[in-house]
């Protein structure tokens, strides 16, 4: 029983980093109706800056990603102003095909800069500190900061896009592009500063990833699919319904974990294909798209 | 289409004088293939296979995302299926190899069709996504597969197929011995699937279901609205490449005699090499793939020993095409010198007259 408890707990915690995955990846879907094959890498390569950035300074991963978002916000606008907007348009094939020629290249640029080897940042004590809640289960420290962390985005998200200017124009230009022009919205520069933000969601996806796992090159696909997932099953278009399909995806991975360690990867992917059969649009839809 | 209310003066034809002669060569090129056994080397023939079958999986996924719309990074799912099934059934049932490869076939188009109805409810860019999940749920099953070597996959022993039909006839024929045998009816094997695969898709482009798809690619919405049944379109589609991927990856596991999950379901090998393939020669054409996979081999020969450099370069030159030439490098052929290797574009063609309109492709 406490076994089964526990493995509840985890799969909550275990949620809160896939839905930091894919609160980037659905906020570049919402505004500007992007997939970012690319996604997964992105995060990793985020990873490996914050690495390089507290390996050569020193610092604490935490302090390492607080330097290195304004560079990543940056990275990500100029990649949405000079590269990305170009594929924007009716069809769906370039933003695909060169999203998906990037993460190509971000894997392999990656793999010749820091070799096959598995990293992880390492933050002291922190990183093995848990609390007792009795009965034999405990919390990883890391972990709950994982999900807090999540938690702290989405409302920050939403105070973004329901409160403020910036967000109006994003909330516009993501229902109809055409109208958000002629009422004077700059969409290039939009796009770009919703890359930007996006870009500081997944430092913030790869601090958590580089405390709580092992990473490498090539491990970003499996985190584009587990962000795409979390999105489809919570339903397009809500932050909050994110947070629950990344807490329905780490819940299934834990419990199919917990049946068979090689079951876990394969039975989120078959949690994610029932939700799709069962409720196409999500268990908390909201967007008509 | 040449319907008998049309004035006599009138003819809608679809080959120009390059493609008739395009089509004689091809039939002389075919039949210099097929001998070519006879006079080349080991290696020549190993390469050449690796093209064919390379440009088939690339004439199926333009198929799907050039006509269909149907933009798939999941294609991997129906070669490792196939390269599986091929294996379970020579080793476990003793069918002999090339037998096998059909029903591969077959098995793939019934997998894909329950497939299809999941993966159909995502549209667009998350379709994309969504078969690349089904191709991770199929790889990781296999993995679980303990009689086909589980994670660490297994290999088809010399002797499973050294009895394949034809062996002997090879060997007395062409006095070669059994292990260059095997590889010459797999280049057989591997040439009739590419001759195959694009007969098939020649004809589909040229039948009514071509006019079809050619209208969905233009304009998805307009063509629903003049009759044509989207869903059942896409799905024919959909099977049909799934039956053609799978036989292909039936063959292409026969040749590497030995399979694994991680390298028989690999989007690296299986699409994204084919997506650079159709994209670099020029996407929605039939023309392009051929055009992309003679670069591709290139590039391959000449830079494969740079490693991630030369994915990184080939991810670029992806990249570069799509932004500079969305039409790819045939379409910069063709928009110069309007020819056409394969001709599924109707043309009007007025008697008498020099006019002569281009109709929509289809």
């Amino acid at each position: 029983m406490t076994s089964w408890l526990d493995a509840l707990i985890q799969g909550v915690l275990l949620g809160g980093l896939y839905a930091l995955f894919a609160a980037g990846l659905s906020l570049i879907f919402g505004v500007m109706r992007l997939v970012n094959l690319a996604h997964g890498d992105l995060i990793v390569l985020a990873a490996f800056v914050i690495l390089v950035v507290a390996e050569k300074l020193g610092l604490d991963p935490f302090a390492a990603a607080l330097l290195a978002l304004p560079v990543l916000f940056a990275a990500g606008f100029a990649l949405q102003y000079v590269l990305l907007n170009r594929t924007l348009g009716r069809d769906l094939l370039p933003p695909l095909l060169v999203t998906f020629g990037l993460s190509i290249i971000i894997q392999n640029g990656l793999l010749q800069l820091f070799s096959a080897d598995s990293q992880r940042l390492r933050s002291g004590a922190i990183e093995t500190a848990s609390i007792a809640l009795g009965g034999g289960i405990a919390i990883g420290v890391v972990p709950l900061l994982t999900l807090l962390g999540a938690v702290l985005v989405i409302v920050i998200l939403n105070l973004i896009f329901y409160r403020t200017r910036l967000g109006r124009a994003f909330r516009a230009t993501s229902d109809d592009l055409d109208v958000a022009q002629l009422m004077g919205i700059d969409i290039r520069g939009v796009f770009a500063t919703a890359m930007g933000v996006a870009f500081t969601v997944i430092a913030i996806s790869a601090l958590y990833l580089g405390l709580r796992a092992n990473f490498d090159p090539t491990s970003g696909p499996a985190r584009l699919l587990y962000a795409f997932e979390a999105v489809i099953i919570g339903g397009l278009g809500s932050f909050w319904g994110t947070l629950a399909g990344g807490i329905v995806l780490g819940l299934a991975q834990t419990i199919g974990a917990r049946i068979d360690p090689e079951w876990q990867i394969l039975s989120g992917h078959l949690a994610f294909l029932v939700v799709l059969v069962l409720r196409p649009r999500g268990l908390f839809p909201r967007a008509q798209d | 289409m040449t319907g008998d209310a049309a004035p006599t003066a009138f003819r809608i034809e679809t080959a120009g004088r390059a493609s008739r002669i395009a089509a004689a060569s091809a039939g002389v090129i075919l039949l210099a293939l097929l001998a070519l056994p006879a006079f080349a080397g080991r290696n020549l023939i190993q390469d050449l296979m690796v093209l064919f079958y390379m440009l088939a999986l690339a004439q199926c996924w333009n198929l799907l995302a050039g006509y269909a719309g149907l933009i798939s990074v999941g294609q991997q799912a129906f070669v490792g299926l196939g390269g599986y099934l091929l294996f379970a059934l020579t080793l476990k049932a003793g069918v002999d190899p090339l037998l096998a490869i059909p029903i591969a076939g077959v098995a793939a188009a019934i997998v894909a069709l329950p497939t299809a109805l999941v993966v159909f409810r995502l549209r667009g860019a998350y379709f994309a996504i969504g078969t690349w999940v089904v191709a991770e749920v199929f790889r990781l099953s296999f993995a679980q597969v303990k009689g086909l070597g589980g994670g660490t996959g297994t290999s088809l022993p010399p002797q499973a197929t050294s009895g394949v039909f034809g062996i002997e006839w090879v060997k007395t024929l062409l006095d070669v011995r059994t292990p260059a045998a095997r590889d010459i009816i797999s280049y057989w094997a591997a040439l009739a699937l590419m001759a195959g695969t694009l007969a098939v898709i020649y004809w589909l482009l040229r039948s009514r279901r071509g006019l079809a798809l050619g209208a969905i690619r233009d304009h998805e919405a307009a063509a629903a609205g003049l009759g044509v049944d989207i869903y059942r379109v896409k799905l024919a589609v959909y099977v049909a490449s799934a039956a053609m991927t799978g036989m292909i990856g039936a063959l292409i596991y026969l040749q590497k005699a030995r399979i694994s999950p991680d390298a028989a379901f690999a989007v690296l090998d299986w699409t994204a090499y084919v997506i650079f393939i159709v994209v670099i020669g020029g996407i929605g054409t039939m023309e392009g793939p051929v055009v992309g996979v003679i670069v591709f081999h290139l590039l391959q020969h000449y830079l494969a020993d740079f490693g991630a450099w030369y994915l990184i370069l080939l991810g670029t030159l992806g990249i570069a095409v799509m932004l500079f030439a969305p039409r790819g490098i045939w379409g910069l052929i063709s928009e110069r010198t309007n020819v056409t290797l394969f001709p599924i574009r109707r043309r009007l063609v007025v008697d008498g007259a020099d006019a002569r309109l281009d109709l929509p492709d289809g």
